[in-house]
């Protein structure tokens, strides 16, 4: 076993993948000689040439168009776009062919492409470099949604992403490119956990807190502190966001009865409200509060120097606590 | 390639139809044309009757689209009458091998590419979205998010690079599509890789009620070469033209020259689809001006002139064509809609628990309807 960053981890991932099979390429701006703007392709160019590492000209529905017709060829496109904020030039070859060719030919096309977008805040950039888009993505058929949270799963996430014939929207979180951890790079893929399971983070009896990404490692805090205030949290990274493992999600809320949901992306019509509506539909019954949302407010992604008061962090996921276990709050009084 | 320091546009307006190289005049007479001349030598009496063939059967299936539509058969139609030469002229270039990806108004290309009748009807009944499967007649399945199959098309012809054959790629797409992003990010893409692509822009004057005029205020194919793209632009109802035309830039592309364009001026005649009315921006008279120059009648002029438009064979034409509008009337009356379940159908490659479960519920939700057993 490594001490990995989480860079070097995805970095590995795409030499192994593009080693394993030569219909791999990867595509994108700057990832040649610069290897990319967070070199996470650094090295690529050198080991496999201009023919799979592939600088693109800036234009982002260019790039995943051209990986759609490249896909229609056989090859499995790995896109990278630079930053979330500028993958929506690129959304409607997304949705509209990406997401849907395999359905639309009644699968004789497949789309194996997967989108590795550098995601989520707390890095004090720049605009349209702290974006939560993931929302957009869930409600597409026909893509699947990855977000990782540590080196180890981005390593091996980022590999099935790429072993799999329908399009994978993969997640990366910046904030935690240089946070380090164990990564077992020759772990048999078969061996692993397959991408779309959820796992639990840390065991607790008292509330369900979901999330994924980004805010895993704010959760953990969060149930950290919880423990000197003697509740019991249940911490459920999700890592895959289409389609959720409700299977391990509500074993857990049959048995703490309580639901807190956390992500960095605003709240209306997000991940958070989708995954409660199904939490409260397949678990009503043993539901013991009201399930409670702790996410960006809903608001464009604010300047930088103030992000601090958008990205849910330990005391708002111990206010949301407090909440379902019916304890005094943020709201107490506020809202009836 | 040259370039002045000042660039100033000097050709007439992009509305200008008769800027455009071509091998028969409207009225049918072979003219010589240095750049085309050279690419149809080969091409015999024969293959003439072929193209005309082609066209004939290609308007067959466009009419009896639009009766189907209009006997309630069809939810819609997007009638191509008047591009039939675009169309044959150059599909009928390309190798069995090379891969088309047309736009929604292709049919000629579908055809041409060997669609059988039920693949012309189908979609538009709303049965299926394609009812081909694309590797077996190496065309996509027809776009109408207007330009996004540009980018298909260059992508696939990077595929053709790496794999090092020399086959070609052809996007299709409208004068509407060059006002698109994607289009022109597709040039850009091909040229800085010299994909082995072929852009045909069919010019039919319109797109929906605008003109061609609000795409462009300089020949479409004008603007090819500023992405260092080599450009033809052709008379669209000439069918040999198309073909020469195509011929240029698919050979252009074999030999590894990358990618080139083809603008071909061409005319809608009916409405864009069935459920528009194009009285409401375009006159008579314009499409009485282009009624004049049908490619059709255009290439029977020719064959006339030649001796080759004998009985014999305009009737064993109109015979085919008439066994083609039968099967086509037919796949579409005869259609049968796939079962409920499978709208879930395909969705992804692999397993996916999600839309398990919703096909679980849906799936005991359609059996609540099944009749109940007997004696119970
Ligand atoms: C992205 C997108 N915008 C709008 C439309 C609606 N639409 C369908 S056809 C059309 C006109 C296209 O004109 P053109 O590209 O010239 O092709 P033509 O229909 O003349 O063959 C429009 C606006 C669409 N299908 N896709």
């Amino acid at each position: 076993m490594a001490q990995l960053t989480m860079a070097k981890a995805i970095n590995e991932g795409l030499r192994r993948a593009m080693a394993d099979d030569p219909k791999v390429l990867v595509m994108g701006e700057d990832i040649g000689k610069l290897g990319g703007v967070f070199r996470i392709t650094d090295g690529l160019l050198d080991e496999f040439g201009a023919q799979r590492v592939v600088d693109t000209p800036l234009a982002e529905a260019g790039i995943m168009g051209t990986a759609v017709g490249l896909a229609f060829r056989g090859y499995r496109p790995v896109v990278e776009i630079q930053f979330d904020g500028f993958v929506y030039p690129a959304f409607d070859q997304i949705v509209c062919q990406v997401a849907k060719l395999h359905y639309r030919t009644r699968g004789n096309v497949t789309m194996p492409i997967t989108i590795r977008i550098p995601w989520a805040g707390g890095v004090g950039a720049a605009e349209h470099h702290s974006e939560s888009p993931e929302a957009y993505f869930v409600h597409t058929s026909g893509l699947r949604v990855i977000a990782v949270s540590n080196p180890q799963d981005a390593y091996v996430m980022l590999r099935q992403a790429i072993a799999s014939n329908d399009p994978v929207v993969y997640f990366e979180p910046k904030r935690l490119y240089h946070s380090k951890g164990e990564v077992d790079l020759d772990v048999p893929l078969a061996d692993a956990p397959p991408m779309g399971l959820a796992r639990i983070a840390r065991e607790g009896s008292d509330v369900t807190l979901l999330t994924y990404g980004s805010q895993v490692a704010t959760a953990m805090d969060a149930a950290t502190a919880a423990e000197d205030d003697g509740v019991s949290i249940e911490v459920i990274d999700l890592r895959s966001i289409s389609p959720v493992d409700y299977r391990t999600v509500t074993a857990s809320v049959r048995k703490t009865g309580r639901v807190v949901v956390t992500h960095e992306a605003a709240r209306e019509a997000g991940v958070g409200a989708e995954l409660i509506a199904s939490v409260t539909e397949r678990c009503f019954n043993y539901l013991e509060a009201a399930p409670q949302r702790v996410t960006g407010h809903d608001i464009p992604y604010p300047p930088a120097k103030l992000e601090k008061h958008h990205l849910p962090d330990l005391d708002r996921i111990l206010d949301a606590v407090d909440r379902v276990m019916d304890r005094p709050n943020s709201l107490s009084g506020v809202l009836d | 390639m040259t370039m002045t320091h000042t660039l100033t546009p000097t050709a007439d307006l992009a509305t200008d139809i008769d800027d455009v190289a071509r091998l028969l005049t409207p009225d049918g007479e072979r003219i010589a044309d240095p750049e085309l001349d050279r690419w149809i030598g080969d091409i015999d009496a024969g293959t003439l009757r072929g193209l005309y063939r082609d066209m004939v059967l290609l308007r067959r299936i466009d009419t009896e689209g639009v009766a189907l539509q209009r006997q309630g058969q069809l939810a819609l139609w997007p009638p191509c009458q008047g591009q039939e030469a675009t169309q044959i002229g150059t599909a009928r270039a390309l190798r069995a091998d090379d891969f088309a990806f047309p736009s929604y108004r292709e049919t000629g290309v579908v055809y041409a590419r060997g669609g059988k009748p039920a693949d012309f009807v189908l979609a538009w009944r709303g049965e299926e979205h394609s009812t081909y499967n694309p590797y077996d007649i190496n065309t996509a399945t027809q776009q109408i998010i207007i330009g996004a199959q540009a980018l298909h098309a260059v992508g696939y012809a990077m595929g053709v690079q790496r794999d090092g054959t020399d086959q070609v790629s052809v996007a299709y797409f409208g004068d509407g599509a060059s006002s698109q992003g994607d289009v022109n990010e597709a040039m850009v893409f091909a040229a800085s890789f010299g994909a082995p692509v072929v852009f045909v822009c069919t010019n039919n004057q319109w797109a929906i009620s605008e003109p061609v005029s609000v795409q462009a205020k300089f020949p479409i194919a004008g603007r090819a070469p500023g992405f260092g793209i080599p450009s033809m632009r052709v008379d669209g109802n000439d069918v040999l033209a198309c073909f020469a035309a195509m011929r240029w830039a698919l050979d252009n592309a074999r030999r590894g020259n990358g990618p080139a364009f083809i603008e071909a001026v061409t005319y809608r005649m009916g409405p864009h689809t069935t459920s528009d009315d194009p009285t409401r921006y375009r006159d008579k008279d314009e499409v009485e001006k282009w009624r004049r120059r049908d490619p059709i009648t255009r290439l029977e002029a020719l064959l006339r002139a030649r001796g080759e438009f004998d009985e014999a064979f305009v009737a064993a034409v109109e015979t085919d064509a008439d066994a083609l509008a039968v099967a086509v009337r037919e796949a579409a009356m005869t259609a049968t809609t796939r079962p409920p379940l499978t709208v879930l159908d395909n969705v992804y490659a692999e397993p996916h628990s999600g839309l398990e479960e919703q096909r679980a519920w849906f799936g005991a939700y359609l059996d609540g309807f099944a009749p109940a057993a007997e004696g119970v």
